[in-house]
């Protein structure tokens, strides 16, 4: 947010350029310093959950070096989540998040929260070896994290926002393509309103010419498409990876942003963002199977090569037709 | 871009920034912001590293022809030299623009605003998330030393975007720099 007594001229030229969408690092300080006190269990326990808190499950998950997690959403009572866009979800204030994330046992429990001041805040709280209590980590995370078998960091709070802060909603797994099996039961138990009708009667699904590439495109969108999508940050790139419900035209737009497209960032072996049959010459792919800090795909949140889907969208590239990427 | 288009670009965002207000113009805005930002990139010294240096008969001084454009995508150099054991890590280039140390090897960025390899499609928003997060618009790899990210990262909002608006304003040089190489890469001019 723009700092109060900043200069007439300057800041109508920071406004006339979009710096009043930067919010920056809202003040996590105010978040309990343990996961306990976040309204997420019942009072004394680390294990049950309060009875108004809702699980759920998106159908494309990020990866995240095959770690088990399980989520949570609780909405202050009396309210819903606004889902006439159906790309744009709109939360209430008071909104709570939870996603955990074990390996063998419990590791870390991230949670956003949107304030009573309109403004979203991330964390992760850290479990401790006997899963008794998760505290607050600090706001840079922790590089290696000692979890047996892995090597295993906490998000800072910026690489936080950095993922769910390009994407048109800042919840990225709550969203009508994410959820589409379970629209109909989510609004008849009323966390939903003013989702369109036609939703409910057909649930979204991603227009594919076969279940390979809607696995792919599913896979891209829950995985990439919150940074490389149109109308966020990173639309300066023109790579969209993003479904957008609703709009026929999504898989198209994503496969015409791809295939055949000259990478910018270039790699031996690779010079389209995709290429048409060849897996092996395309930089998506490459990056994908690349855990150099330098170049892997995705930038962060990640040590380890996701192998079967690599191999899932390694079926789609080279199943495409160079006339179907024209 | 000619002193004209310049001035468009300039005057097209304040009065963008007067209709979103609704204030009455204030005196000169936009010379104001530009000055602004070429005072912060002077004093950030970014010319010491985004601009190649050249030999003259003074010793060694930035190429101003060639202002904020990067490492020279034409020039190919060798193998980073092998450190010996000691102190003694890291090594660059007479350019200025090419670092060797422990990260491998980094080449300074094209800031001028040439729209395919240079700063010319982003948005203010891409690059103060850049500087703020230490990450490549604000959310790809890592920017690699010597980029002094910990100190940078602390300008504030309208620093940056005084920056950021007095680079848009330089001359667009076309040069597309390579990409970071790892540790031991042998090629350093790209591939």
């Amino acid at each position: 947010m723009l700092r109060a007594g900043l200069p007439t001229p300057l800041f109508l030229l920071l406004a006339s350029m979009g710096v009043q969408g930067i919010v920056r690092a809202a003040d996590a300080g105010s978040l309990p310093e343990h996961l306990a006190d976040t309204g997420l269990y019942v009072s004394g326990s680390v294990t049950q959950l309060q009875p108004d808190v809702v699980q759920f499950s998106p159908q494309y998950p990020l990866w995240s070096d095959g770690a088990s997690k399980h989520r949570w959403i609780k909405l202050p009572p009396g309210t819903s989540v606004d889902a006439a866009k159906p790309d744009a979800w709109d939360f209430p204030r008071g909104t709570k998040l939870w996603k955990e994330f074990s390996h063998g046992g419990r590791v870390e429990t991230r949670y956003i929260e949107r304030g009573m001041d309109g403004i979203w805040r991330y964390a992760s709280y850290v479990w401790n070896a006997t899963g008794t209590d998760a505290v607050l980590a600090p706001a840079d995370g922790i590089r290696d994290l000692p979890v047996p078998g892995k090597r295993y960091s906490i998000p800072a709070q910026d690489d936080c926002r950095a993922c769910h802060e390009g994407a048109p909603a800042p919840v990225l797994g709550f969203s009508a393509l994410q959820l589409s099996p379970d629209l109909r039961g989510l609004t008849a138990g009323g966390l939903l309103r003013n989702l369109p009708t036609e939703l409910l009667v057909q649930p979204p699904r991603i227009a594919a010419k076969d279940a390979t590439e809607r696995a792919a495109l599913g896979y891209l969108h829950g995985n990439c498409g919150h940074c490389h999508n149109d109308d966020g940050p990173l639309a300066v790139l023109e790579m969209s990876m993003a479904q957008r419900v609703g709009a026929k035209t999504s898989t198209d737009a994503v496969v015409r942003s791809l295939a055949g497209v000259r990478s910018e960032f270039r790699m031996t072996g690779g010079t389209a963002r995709v290429a048409p049959g060849h897996p092996e010459a395309s930089v998506v792919a490459l990056r994908m199977r690349s855990r150099d800090a330098r170049e892997q795909m995705p930038p962060m949140g990640t040590y380890e090569i996701d192998v079967e889907a690599l191999s899932l969208i390694g079926r789609w590239i080279e199943g495409l037709s160079v006339q179907q990427s024209e | 871009m000619n002193s004209l288009k310049m001035f468009v670009r300039i005057a097209l965002v304040v009065a963008a920034s007067f209709a979103r207000a609704g204030d009455p113009p204030a005196a000169a805005p936009a010379s104001e912001v530009l000055a602004r930002g070429k005072y912060l990139v002077t004093i950030a010294a970014c010319n010491d590293c985004h601009t190649p240096w050249k030999m003259t008969a003074e010793g060694p001084k930035p190429d101003m022809d060639r202002m904020l454009s990067g490492h020279p995508e034409g020039m190919v150099l060798p193998p980073a030299p092998k450190m010996p054991e000691g102190p003694w890590q890291n090594a660059f280039a007479a350019t200025n623009t090419a670092w060797a140390g422990p990260w491998g090897v980094s080449f300074t960025a094209n800031l001028t605003p040439d729209r395919e390899t240079g700063l010319g499609k982003w948005t203010v928003r891409n690059f103060t998330e850049t500087i703020r997060t230490g990450r490549h618009l604000g959310r790809g790899r890592e920017i690699l030393p010597p980029m002094p990210i910990p100190q940078y990262k602390n300008f504030t909002d309208e620093d940056l975007a005084a920056i950021f608006t007095y680079l848009q304003s330089i001359p667009a040089v076309k040069n597309r720099v390579p990409d970071p190489r790892a540790p031991g890469a042998l090629a350093s001019n790209g591939m």
